[in-house]
């Protein structure tokens, strides 16, 4: 049986891309897509702890669901705001969106 | 209801009718004079219910009508006021009720009341006439209706209240407050007409002259309530209170005088300011710029008779210590001003051309003639000589007043407004247009004259003279007699230039007789300026002495507690007065009877440059106004506004003002600047300063506040993770 060990490699690996993506893309759209993977390596390791830690539960399976539900609502409220400001500003670069510049 | 309780009540009727003619019925007319005369009529009913009562109560003198209350409490006794109804203020409220009334009657008729509005009339000023149009098309000037016809019904209902107040008073307390009320209606009423800026000069004289007296007396009340401590008269008045009055001396030992007559010169200091006597005797012809006759005829018949109604009223504290025969200080000092006062006024009053202020003048000398009856001890005289006065001088005022009005018609139909409506040298012939008016004058005049006889004024006066000759007081006599016959002389002039002869202006001519509310009261009054003066014939009088019982004697004479002789008859006094009261009014006819418009008074022929001085009234108002009103002025502009308002006052006041002007900067610059402005700059700024300085912070770029955010998760978490890994 593959070791605990490697879900953990994986998820800690697709955390990074994600986190990548969200730090060093310009694009929005793109940015988003970085949190999903982040979010995504989160409920790898949520998901693989269950198994091996706690199998007999649902705790985990459950919280793993509620955050591709968050993530789902996420989403969509991301891209509609997206889609507003591409309307209002004709770009989705996110060093453009300074309104909250101090 | 008792008696004792209607006195109560007699006075606040007009009192009622002013307030409620001020606050709720100003604005008609009809109302205000019906309220008005209502209330004098009860007020009248009234004193007439008394004075009947009083009439059929035996002795009345010992018994009077009265009753008191506690007022004020002083220490551990009480102030008590009251009211009082003896024979003296019964036969006083009986003229005061009659002549109120008639008053109140008359000014219906002379405020013009149903005629129309005048086009140019303001309040403040006498009203100029109206212009109308009769039904064949004829323009007309007729009367104009008083622009503030109901102000002047309420002040002469408070007038009205003085004046009984004053009577039924039973202590000096009461009869003072309804001294000032009177004072100050006087002051409203001759300051009626308020547009004419002669009306508000005299007016403050008059207040302000009257007040000179009313400083003395309210002296002389104090004295008497500190040496005897009680105002009422009754108690005053005891045998035992009088003669210590007597045979202390004055405060001080002033002029060794003793308290009582120290008491009694004060206040009769007052009545002299009241009654207009020498000295201030200025004020009453002045008084007649007010709504003349009937402002003029409250003035000589009702007001200054309170003067000398005090002073009959306080006669047993003023003779106190009174040998037999021989005179007190204060009965030296009013026999001289009285005797004095009537002459004098009798000489001016010979040489003036104005209707009303022959009256005025002639007011003075026969108020004068009662002062000086009361010094020589003639008390009965002094009282009946008021009374008559009062109804007959009430008589000739309203009967000028008729002349004026219908002079005044004559002047608006002619229209010729150069006819001054007062002067007597503008009338003449008026007997046939105004017949009423004219034996009704006619009636006064003989009576101020001393017709004899027939007329009150015979009887009184008389009697004056009869006492001052039986006492033995010449010069007194002496001084009346020729005043009898000045008055005789100048009364004739009067009715010989008014109503006798040929008109001689346009408005004589058209000159016309005035409504009945206006006639009414003159026969009335006519009727007791005859009748009044049967009640006193006395008792050896010969012939038709004993036909009347002399009623008034017997019935005031019971005020004092030692019944007043009658003096004894001589025929002397009764000679004079006939010779003089005759010889006058025979010498005025004489004199006037040819009189042509336009020619100089005869008078003035005869007297040459003395003419000018009597018609200049003796130069007094001039004296005063340079002794008196100049340096008042003087001293109010230099001292007072000068040196002590600008110099003084002012000057501390700048010299403050300089100072906080050099303490401001100083607060400015080393207080307010530095500390409290410091403060203040240093939180606002310093927020500032701050907020800018922490706005590197807020790039507003979403991507390098989630690099801080990482840092900052990672940095807590290797934070925890050392934590946990340290042994």
């Amino acid at each position: 049986m593959i070791p605990l060990s490697w879900y953990l490699i994986l998820a800690a690996a697709l955390f990074c891309i994600g986190l990548f993506g969200v730090l060093g893309r310009r694009n929005a759209i793109a940015i988003l897509m970085g949190i999903e993977l982040m979010l995504n390596a989160v409920n790898i390791n949520l998901v693989a702890f269950w198994r091996y830690r706690a199998a007999e539960g649902i705790a985990g399976q459950a919280f793993a669901i509620i955050v591709f539900a968050v993530a789902a609502a996420e989403v969509a409220v991301g891209l509609a705001l997206i889609i507003s400001i591409y309307r209002r500003r004709n770009s989705v670069v996110a060093d453009d969106i300074n309104l909250m510049k101090g | 209801m008792t008696i004792d309780t209607l006195i109560w009540l007699i006075p606040l009727p007009p009192l009622l009718a002013f307030f409620v003619i001020v606050l709720f019925t100003n604005r008609h007319r009809a109302l205000s004079h019906s309220i008005a005369i209502g209330a004098a009529l009860l007020s009248w009913l009234g004193s007439m219910v008394v004075f009947f009562r009083a009439l059929q109560v035996e002795h009345f003198g010992e018994h009077p009508f009265g009753s008191q209350i506690n007022w004020l409490q002083t220490g551990d006794t009480w102030f008590k006021i009251g009211v009082l109804i003896d024979p003296l203020s019964a036969a006083v409220i009986f003229f005061v009720a009659w002549t109120v009334l008639m008053i109140f009657v008359y000014s219906v008729g002379y405020h013009n009341y149903g005629q129309p509005k005048g086009d140019h009339d303001r309040k403040g000023l006498p009203p100029h006439g109206a212009n109308v149009v009769d039904a064949h098309l004829h323009k007309h000037q007729v009367p104009s209706i008083e622009p503030m016809y109901s102000r002047f019904f309420a002040f002469i209902g408070l007038f009205a209240f003085g004046m009984y107040t004053l009577v039924i008073s039973d202590n000096l307390l009461t009869l003072f407050a309804g001294w000032e009320v009177m004072g100050l209606c006087s002051y409203l009423l001759i300051g009626f007409w308020y547009g004419k800026e002669s009306a508000r000069a005299a007016a403050i004289k008059a207040f302000i002259t009257t007040r000179i007296g009313d400083v003395f007396m309210l002296l002389g009340i104090a004295y008497l309530y500190s040496a005897t401590g009680t105002l009422t008269f009754r108690e005053i008045f005891a045998e035992e209170t009088l003669a210590h009055l007597a045979s202390t001396p004055a405060v001080g030992g002033f002029l060794g005088l003793s308290a009582a007559g120290m008491i009694g010169i004060l206040l009769f200091i007052g009545t002299i300011g009241k009654s207009a006597q020498w000295p201030l005797h200025v004020w009453l012809p002045d008084a007649m710029e007010g709504p003349t006759p009937v402002l003029a005829m409250i003035h000589a018949a009702t007001m200054v008779s309170a003067g000398v109604y005090m002073v009959i009223r306080m006669f047993p504290l003023l003779s106190a210590g009174a040998e037999h025969g021989a005179l007190t200080s204060p009965m030296l000092v009013m026999s001289f001003i009285g005797a004095f006062t009537a002459l004098f006024a009798a000489t001016i009053a010979v040489a003036q051309n104005d209707i009303k202020r022959v009256l005025a003048f002639s007011t003075i000398s026969q108020l004068g003639y009662m002062i000086a009856a009361l010094g020589i001890g003639a008390y009965v005289a002094a009282a009946f000589h008021l009374i008559t006065h009062a109804f007959f001088k009430a008589l000739l005022f309203l009967g000028s007043g008729s002349v004026i009005h219908g002079m005044e018609h004559g002047v608006l139909h002619t229209g010729d407004h150069s006819v001054d409506p007062q002067d007597m040298f503008n009338m003449g012939g008026l007997r046939k247009k105004m017949p009423i008016t004219f034996w009704t004058f006619l009636i006064g005049g003989f009576a101020l004259s001393g017709f004899p006889l027939i007329t009150a004024g015979f009887w009184s006066k008389d009697e004056i003279l009869a006492d001052a000759f039986g006492h033995g007081h010449w010069a007194v006599f002496l001084t009346l007699a020729l005043a009898a016959l000045l008055t005789a002389f100048y009364t004739m002039r009067q009715i010989t230039l008014a109503f006798l002869g040929q008109p001689r202006t346009e408005a004589a001519k058209h000159a016309h007789e005035t409504p009945w509310t206006m006639t009414l009261p003159l026969v009335v009054l006519a009727v007791f300026a005859i009748g009044y003066g049967w009640v006193g014939i006395p008792e050896h009088f010969p012939v038709i002495g004993g036909l009347l019982p002399n009623w008034f004697h017997e019935f005031v004479g019971g005020t004092l507690a030692h019944h007043p002789e009658a003096v004894a008859f001589s025929r002397w006094p009764l000679l004079t007065s006939l010779v003089v009261a005759l010889g006058g009014l025979g010498l005025g006819w004489l004199t006037y009877r040819h009189y042509k418009a336009g020619a100089q008074d005869p008078l003035q022929k005869l007297l040459g440059p003395l003419h000018k001085v009597l018609q200049s009234k003796y130069y007094f108002d001039e004296l005063y106004d340079k002794v008196f009103v100049k340096p008042v002025y003087w001293i109010a502009d230099t001292f007072t506004n000068q040196w002590m308002d600008r110099g003084v006052i002012d000057g501390f006041l700048h010299a403050v003002s300089r100072l906080m002007l050099g303490i401001g900067p100083i607060l400015r610059n080393y207080f307010d600047k530095p500390v409290v402005n410091g403060i203040g700059d240093f939180f606002g700024e310093g927020s500032k300063k701050l907020g800018r300085s922490m706005r590197v912070l807020q790039p507003g770029k979403v991507q390098s506040y989630m690099l801080a955010a990482m840092v900052l998760a990672f940095g807590t978490l290797f934070y925890y993770i050392y934590r946990l890994l340290r042994p």
